[in-house]
C-alpha cells in the first residue's frame, strides 16, 4: 500500500519511537505483561503502515460492495438502510409469544425472530415424557400447525420477515410456516425469512442434535434444493459461528468452524448437482459479537473476505451474489454477568457497535437479566433501544466502514484470515468438516480454549468487572418474567385435542410417504408440506426421522 | 493417589439443555485435581444417570442443568436414588439455579449448588472436602 522508501522512512521513525517508549516504561513498567485479547490473542503496542506494507488496497480492502468485500456487503451500507433490528423473542404458549410480537412491532422492530422452546428444537411434543419440565420454558412450544397459526395470527407474513432458531426440525418449520402463509393468502415464493437450519454447529457446539451427521446433511439439502424453486426469498440456513463462540471457542475459531461449515454445505449441495449460484446467495451467517471490540471487528471483515475468496475460487461461482457473506449478530450471551446486572446493558452496547461497526446485516442486542431468566419486556426495551441509539444518535453509520484503513484493524483482520484459513486447510486435510466432527476435532479445540479463558479468569489474568474484580456485596434482584404455572398442562391438553380431532388415517398416510422419501432419494419437503398441512406433529415426523436414520448420542468428551 | 483410592465422580447432563460448557469445565477441572472423572454426555433421563452412577459405583454426581428443568429432574434423580439404595452417593449441582430454588433442593438432598463464575478450585476444593470414597 506503500512505496519502499516510504516504508524505510516510517520504520526508522517506528524506531526512534520505540526508544522512547522503552525509556518511559523504564521508570513505570507496562501495566502487563502480556497484552492480548479476549481469545488471548498477542497485542502489540503500536501498528503503522509497516504492518499492513505487503497489502494490496483493491486486493484486500477495496471498496463496500465490491470483491473482496472486506469492506461490507453493500455499496451505501447503512447509508441506505440501517440494519434489521431482529430481537430473539419466544416464551410459554405461541399465544403469549404472538402478544409480545405485537408489542415489538409496534415499538418498531423490523424483523422477527422466533426462539422456540427444548422439546421443539429437540423434535419433541409437549406430550412426549421426555418433555416432562420444559414446556414453555425456553421459548415458545410449537407441537403442531395449530400452534404456529396462533403464533403469528394477525401478522402479515407478505409484510414481516422471520428467522426460526431451529436445526434437526428445520424442515418442518419451515413447512409450518408456507402453511400459515398459505392460509393466509400469500404465496410462498412471496415470503422470506430464515430458517437456521445448521446441524454441523450443533454436533461441534450447541448440540441440539437429533440424527448423525451425514443423514442431517442430506435433509438440509433437501430443504436447498426445494428452496431454490419454490421459496426462492428464503434463507436456506443460518451458518453460525454464535454457538461455537457461547461454547468458549476463541474468536479465531468461531470464525473457522464456521466457514467450515459453510464450505461442508456447498460441498453436499454441489455434490447432490446443484449449480453452486442456484442456492450460494440464499446461504446467510450469524455471529457473536463478544466484549473484545477489535477483535470482533476484525472477524468480520475477514470472514467476508475468506468467504468471498472460497465461493469465487474454490467452488467457481459466479454469480457476485454467492461471493456475500450477509450475516446476523447477537451480543455475546456469556459475556453478560449474574452479578451487577445493569452492567450488562453496557456491554451489550459495546458489543453491538462492535457489530455495526464490522457490517451486519442484521442485530440482536442481549437483554440485561437474559443470565438470570427470560426477560422482561422492559430490559427487551432497554436493549431494542441501545441499538436505535447507535442507529440514530451517535452518528457511527455517516461513513462506511469507517475503521478500514486504521492499521490496527487492517493488521487484525489480516491475521485473522491468516490464523482461520490454517484451521480450514487442516479440515480439509482431515477429509472436511463432517469427517473432522466425527473425530472430535473441533470439539476437542473448543474445550481447550474454554478451560484455557476460564483459568484466566479464575487467576485473575483477564478482568471480569463485578465477577472476579471489583465485586459487590449484593442482592440481585431484577424483575424477571414469569410464567404461568399451568402452562405446561394446559399445552399438552391443547396438542392432544389437536390429535383426537385431525383426520388420523390421512395423517398416517401423509407419515408413510414421508418415511418413503428419507428411505429413497426423494426430496422430503413436498411430503412434509402435506403432513403438517394433515395437522401431524413435530415429533410424528421426527420419529420417522428418527426411525430412519437412527439418533446421534454425544460422545462426552471433555 | 492411586488408582485404587481414587474418588470416583459422575458429572451429569439431564434433560435436553445442550449448554455443556459448564460441565465439561468442572470435569476437566476435576480430572486435572486427581479425580477419576466420567461424562455422561449430553440428553440424559434420570433413570440413565443413576444407572451410570450405580455401575460406575461412584462417589458423587454434578449434575449441570441450565434450561431451568431442574425443578423436575433434580428431585427425580435423587429419588430414583433412594429407591437402588444409592443415597449415600453425594449429588452437587451448578448452572443457571434461581436462589429461590436452593432452600427446597438443599432440603431434598443436593449437597451443594455452585453459580455460574464459580472458580474451578472453589468446586474441586468443596469435593476434597465433602466426597469421601463410599464404604
Amino acid at each position: 500500500m506503500f512505496n519502499e522508501d516510504k516504508i524505510k522512512d516510517i520504520s526508522k521513525g517506528r524506531e526512534g519511537w520505540e526508544d522512547k517508549f522503552n525509556k518511559t516504561l523504564a521508570k513505570t513498567s507496562e501495566k502487563e505483561e502480556r497484552f492480548s485479547t479476549v481469545s488471548d490473542m498477542e497485542i502489540k503496542s503500536l501498528y503503522t503502515p509497516v504492518d499492513i506494507r505487503d497489502s494490496d488496497f483493491q486486493g484486500e480492502v477495496g471498496f463496500p460492495g465490491e470483491y473482496p468485500f472486506t469492506r461490507g456487503v453493500q455499496p451505501s451500507m447503512y447509508r441506505g438502510r440501517t440494519w434489521t433490528m431482529r430481537m430473539f423473542a419466544g416464551f410459554g404458549s405461541a399465544k403469549d409469544t404472538n402478544e409480545r410480537y405485537h408489542y415489538l412491532l409496534s415499538q418498531g422492530q423490523t424483523g422477527l425472530s422466533v426462539a422456540f422452546h427444548m422439546p421443539t428444537l429437540m423434535g419433541y411434543d409437549s406430550d412426549s415424557p421426555v418433555a416432562l419440565g420444559e414446556v414453555g420454558k425456553c421459548g415458545v412450544a410449537i407441537d403442531t400447525l395449530r400452534d404456529m397459526e396462533i403464533l403469528f395470527d394477525g401478522i402479515p407474513l407478505d409484510k414481516v420477515t422471520t428467522s426460526m432458531t431451529i436445526n434437526p426440525p428445520a424442515a418442518i418449520l419451515l413447512a409450518m410456516y408456507i402453511a400459515v402463509a398459505e392460509k393466509q393468502g400469500v404465496d410462498k415464493k412471496k415470503i422470506g425469512g430464515t430458517i437456521q437450519n445448521d446441524m454441523l454447529k450443533e454436533f461441534i457446539a450447541q448440540k441440539t442434535f437429533m440424527c448423525p451427521p451425514r443423514p442431517s446433511v442430506r435433509i438440509i439439502v433437501d430443504t436447498i434444493e426445494y428452496c431454490i424453486q419454490e421459496v426462492p426469498r428464503w434463507n436456506t440456513i443460518s451458518i453460525s459461528g454464535y454457538h461455537i463462540r457461547e461454547a468458549g471457542s476463541t474468536a479465531v475459531q468461531e470464525l473457522a468452524f464456521t466457514l467450515a461449515d459453510g464450505i461442508g454445505y456447498v460441498e453436499a449441495a454441489v455434490e447432490r448437482g446443484l449449480d453452486v449460484d442456484s442456492f450460494a446467495p440464499r446461504l446467510s451467517f450469524f455471529f457473536n459479537a463478544h466484549i473484545d471490540f477489535f477483535e470482533e471487528v476484525a472477524k468480520y471483515r475477514a470472514a467476508r473476505r475468506i468467504w468471498a475468496r472460497v465461493m469465487k475460487e474454490r467452488f467457481k461461482a459466479q454469480d457476485p451474489r454467492s461471493w456475500l457473506l450477509r450475516f446476523h449478530t447477537q451480543t455475546a450471551g456469556c459475556s453478560l454477568t449474574a452479578q451487577q446486572p445493569y452492567n450488562n446493558v453496557v456491554r451489550t452496547a459495546f458489543e453491538a457497535l462492535a457489530a455495526v461497526l464490522g457490517g451486519t446485516q442484521s442485530l440482536h442486542t442481549n437483554s440485561l437479566d437474559e443470565v438470570l431468566a427470560l426477560p422482561s419486556e422492559e430490559s427487551v426495551t432497554i436493549a431494542l433501544r441501545t441499538q436505535q441509539i447507535i442507529a440514530e444518535e451517535t452518528g457511527v453509520v455517516n461513513a462506511i466502514d469507517p475503521l478500514g484503513g486504521s492499521y490496527f484493524v487492517e493488521t487484525l483482520t489480516n491475521k485473522m484470515e491468516t490464523e482461520a484459513m490454517a484451521y480450514i486447510n487442516k479440515i480439509d486435510e482431515m477429509g472436511g468438516i463432517i469427517a473432522a466432527i466425527e473425530k472430535g476435532y473441533p470439539q476437542n479445540e473448543i474445550a481447550k480454549a474454554a478451560y484455557h479463558y476460564q483459568q484466566q479468569i479464575d487467576s485473575q489474568e483477564k478482568t471480569v468487572v463485578g465477577v472476579n474484580k471489583y465485586e459487590m456485596e449484593e442482592d440481585i434482584s431484577v424483575d424477571t418474567l414469569k410464567l404461568s404455572p399451568d402452562l405446561e398442562e394446559k399445552q399438552i391438553a391443547a396438542t392432544r385435542e389437536v390429535k383426537k380431532n385431525r383426520d388420523n388415517d390421512r395423517v398416517k398416510a401423509c407419515l408413510d410417504k414421508v418415511r418413503d422419501a428419507c428411505k429413497g432419494s426423494d426430496n422430503v419437503m413436498p411430503h412434509i408440506l402435506d403432513a403438517v398441512k394433515e395437522y401431524a406433529s413435530l415429533q410424528e415426523i421426527c420419529d420417522v426421522f428418527r426411525e430412519v436414520f437412527g439418533v446421534y448420542r454425544d460422545p462426552g468428551m471433555f | 493417589m492411586d488408582s485404587e483410592g481414587k474418588i470416583r465422580i459422575l458429572i451429569a447432563k439431564p434433560g435436553l439443555d445442550g449448554h455443556d460448557r459448564g460441565a465439561k469445565i468442572i470435569a476437566r477441572g476435576l480430572r486435572d485435581a486427581g479425580f477419576e472423572v466420567i461424562y455422561t454426555g449430553l440428553h440424559q433421563t434420570p433413570e440413565q444417570i443413576v444407572n451410570a452412577a450405580v455401575q460406575e459405583d461412584v462417589d458423587a454426581v454434578g449434575l449441570s442443568s441450565l434450561a431451568g428443568a431442574h425443578d423436575h429432574l433434580f428431585p427425580r434423580i435423587l429419588k430414583l436414588m433412594e429407591e437402588k439404595g444409592a443415597s449415600d452417593i453425594v449429588v452437587f449441582s451448578g448452572g443457571i439455579i434461581p436462589d429461590e430454588d436452593i432452600p427446597w433442593l438443599m432440603e431434598a438432598g443436593i449437597k451443594a449448588v455452585f453459580h455460574p463464575g464459580t472458580k474451578i478450585e472453589e468446586a474441586v476444593n468443596w469435593v476434597k472436602d465433602n466426597v469421601k470414597p463410599r464404604g
